[in-house]
């Protein structure tokens, strides 16, 4: 809520001072740039729900790029090269999950050997090189570039409603809640807990496969180092966004308006005339706001009413 | 049944009945074993030897999804539910059936919560996230759920423990009703009274054995902590007579709310050991972690050595002359990745520091000085503390605090999970640091122990002492009889 609201402080301030902002091309450079980090964080919010952190998904991303470049090269039709890089995704996804659910170990020590291990073998493969020559049939999905971004936004926003209803409505979802919320209470109440930790990251491994075709498309070259940071950028919307970083509570909905929130204080700032240096101080006290405001709430959240027993 | 936790037996061959309609009440001392016997019951952890029958069918390997089905619920001393979902869900979760792909009916599943609420005469809005319940509210929509699994066994695990009287007598008129319906109630608790007012049966643990199974009435309470109690005191203790001192520690009106220690009011003087009992979570830890500054307290008065003071961190404790050894040695007595002469000299490192740098050699010697004086078997001073056994692992976490050369000393179940032998050097130990004029308060279980080492006895029940026996007065009966509501 209280992000929403920042948005709409923020757009109003633009619409007075910047209405330039608002222009067509602004609008859809800031889209297109962005469609990618949302689906990633999607991903890295059911992670966060089932109560685990994926900090790869840079590396993987990278990986995911390059796949899709090669296979378009080979000739693939662009339907089978998202196949493909969606499946090389949900391999190193399930790869994580494995590892943290059966394996038991930590994900954060899991998911920061894989972004190290996954980024350099991605270097010494690839020896820096990036993928060119790629078929006209790979840019922009051989659609034109005005048609391009209402597919792009109609990928990302049915993968937004029917995970949001899974989440919500479907029993599969609830154990990812479930699971974040109190592992324990979840073993006892016969989940199969390794199940739910491994689907997380495999689905987010998937996710992240196909917001890396979205971002390759874009331009004519893919390069081998794409994705820098782009762990701490999901990360922040979905923090941002209300979810509650050892899981168990939040929404895709907040996910989004997090992603949102962050996303347009870079532009806002070129837009408003001040210093861009101050994009990440100010993306950085947002996230501190958003922590600390949901320690506040989980204060507040502790037993203050009495039972209400009646006499039956 | 039978089950070891490392080595240490908690169930030896435990056997247990249980009718339909009934409620068997299962009574025993802190550590008899009875919690064990119901994770055995619902699949929580899996039994070394054993079955179990339910309604003719015998399972050997029970877990939690197999108990579920064969209908056996159970609701533990800690509710076992997911603190951000909200009330109906909680019921809903482990009701529901299996399919993952199933799409979930949030009115359905609120008009059930409503429902089962109902028939539990509890009002509480289903839509609330369970973690804004209160301990007794989350303990009421447990025993919605388990009624909503159409339990044919109901195993309740201290279910009164955070109660009012009103809501205990709510809780009676629902397990009645349930009686009525044919469930079978398993009903744990530590008071007795309880226990004879809704139980058919009773059947005693002690130290992991099954006493024996009675009617209700056909037994009486004093029998009844007989039974629980059981042993003679078989072990020698070496208490040694000690001239008493002055006072090393008086507490007046102490006083924790968010712990519910309230009220407490004693001395222990220079070479005496004041025993602390009372059952788990009668408020003994927390008087301890009080003293230790660990939970500055409310209210009251502290003096040390005739000088009030104001204990509001463990720093400042020390400082004081106080020592602390805590009841889980290996979470927080000593640091098991570290070798003992590090361990040892860890509540007191400006002793072995020169010029802010730990100087080895200096450490090294201290630490030898302690293990050559507590016996501790070791293969050497840079062994990690978690290779050595329970007993030697306690020893260091007692000479870390001889190292302060403290002048009061609180050990929290000094001899827990510690072999026989060890326990006995852990005893004489005592008692030499006792005649050195050290004051101990010695928090134990074990009421043998107790008894054989304390020079008075402070018996707690639900957050404050309520009474003080001397050596010559104290009995079993008459501890349990304090320490029993």
């Amino acid at each position: 809520m209280s992000v929403a609201l920042t948005i709409a402080a923020l757009l109003a301030a633009l619409a007075v001072a910047a209405p330039g902002f608002f222009s067509r091309e602004n609008l859809s450079d800031l889209l297109l740039g962005n469609l990618p980090v949302l689906i990633v964080a999607m991903g890295a919010t059911l992670v966060i729900l089932a109560g685990e952190i994926d900090i790869s998904v840079g590396s993987v991303f990278a990986i995911c790029g390059i796949v899709a470049g090669l296979v378009a090269q080979a000739g693939s039709p662009i339907l089978l090269t998202i196949a493909a890089t969606c499946a090389t995704g949900a391999v190193l996804g399930a790869l994580n999950g494995v590892l943290v659910a059966y394996a038991a170990l930590p994900s954060i020590v899991v998911t920061l050997a894989t972004m190290v291990a996954l980024r350099d073998g991605l270097r010494w493969a690839t020896q820096g090189a990036w993928v060119q020559n790629l078929p006209s049939g790979f840019q922009w999905f051989g659609l034109s570039q005005a048609v391009y971004p209402f597919v792009a936004c109609g990928i990302a926003a049915a993968l937004q409603v029917a995970l949001s209803y899974v989440l919500r409505h479907v029993a599969a979802g609830r154990t990812v809640y479930a699971t974040g919320s109190d592992v324990d209470a979840a073993r006892l109440a016969g989940f199969n807990i390794s199940l739910v930790k491994s689907a997380v990251f495999t689905i987010g491994g998937a996710l992240t496969g196909l917001a890396a075709v979205l971002n390759a498309v874009r331009f004519n070259q893919i390069p081998s180092n794409a994705g820098l940071g782009l762990e701490m950028k999901v990360i922040a919307a979905v923090v941002v966004g209300g979810v509650a970083i050892r899981g168990g509570r939040g929404s895709l909905t907040g996910t989004l308006l997090g992603l949102v929130l962050l996303a347009l204080i870079g532009p806002a700032l070129v837009f408003l005339g001040i210093s861009a240096y101050w994009e990440r101080a100010i993306q950085g006290a947002i996230i501190l706001a958003a922590v600390a405001l949901d320690a506040w709430r989980a204060r507040r959240r502790r037993p203050d009413v009495m039972l209400a027993v009646q006499a039956s | 049944m039978t089950k070891a936790y490392a080595g240490v037996r908690a169930l030896k061959g435990v056997s247990f009945d249980l009718h339909a309609g009934e409620v068997h009440a299962l009574v025993g001392e802190n550590g008899a074993g009875k919690s064990t016997l119901i994770k055995v019951m619902t699949g929580a952890v899996a039994a070394d030897s054993g079955s179990i029958d339910v309604a003719g069918r015998r399972v050997t390997h029970m877990e939690p999804h197999a108990a579920r089905a064969l209908g056996i619920a159970a609701i533990y001393q800690q509710p076992a539910l997911f603190p951000h979902l909200t009330v109906a869900e909680n019921i809903a979760l482990t009701l529901e059936s299996a399919s993952v792909w199933r799409r979930v009916d949030w009115n359905a599943r609120r008009r059930r919560a409503r429902d089962l609420l109902n028939r539990v005469g509890a009002r509480i809005n289903p839509d609330r996230s369970v973690e804004t319940l209160s301990m007794p509210e989350q303990q009421i929509v447990e025993i919605a759920r388990a009624i909503g699994a159409d339990a044919r066994v109901l195993i309740m695990d201290e279910p009164t423990a955070s109660l009012d009287e009103r809501e205990v007598e709510h809780l009676f008129a629902v397990i009645a009703r349930l009686r009525e319906h044919g469930t079978g109630i398993v009903y744990i608790s530590h008071r007795l009274e309880e226990v004879f007012t809704i139980a058919d049966r009773i059947t005693v643990l002690r130290d992991g054995e099954s006493v024996g199974t009675w009617l209700t009435n056909e037994i009486d309470r004093p029998q009844l902590i007989r039974l629980m109690v059981g042993r003679e005191l078989s072990a020698v203790f070496p208490k040694r007579q000690v001239t008493l001192g002055e006072h090393a520690l008086a507490v007046r009106g102490l006083r924790h709310r968010a712990s519910g220690v309230f009220d407490v009011s004693f001395s222990v003087r220079r070479g005496e050991i004041l025993g602390l009992a009372g059952l788990v979570g009668s408020g003994r830890t927390e008087l301890a972690e009080i003293l230790f500054g660990l939970r500055p307290a409310d209210a009251g008065d502290i003096w040390i050595n005739g000088a009030t003071v104001r204990l509001t961190s463990p720093s400042q404790a020390i400082a004081r002359g106080l020592g602390y050894v805590p009841e889980d040695r290996r979470q927080h007595g000593v640091v098991l990745d570290m070798s003992i002469a590090s361990n040892a000299s860890l509540a007191n490192l400006k002793s072995v520091a020169r010029a802010g740098l730990i100087d080895r050699e200096v450490e090294r010697a201290s630490a030898a000085r302690y293990v050559d004086q507590l016996g501790i078997k070791a293969a050497s001073l840079d062994a990690d503390v978690g290779s050595l056994s329970g007993g030697n692992q306690q020893k260091v976490a007692l000479a870390r605090w001889l190292s302060t050369n403290p002048s009061i000393l609180i050990l929290d179940e000094p001899t827990q999970g510690v072999d026989v032998g060890s326990k006995a050097e852990i005893h004489a130990l005592m008692g030499a640091l006792a005649a050195r004029g050290l004051a101990i308060i010695m928090i134990s279980s074990e009421l043998p122990e107790i008894l054989g080492m304390s020079d008075r006895i402070a018996v707690m029940r639900a957050g404050t002492i309520r009474g003080v026996l001397t050596r010559a007065d104290a009995t079993q009966d008459k501890v349990l009889e304090l320490a029993i509501a």
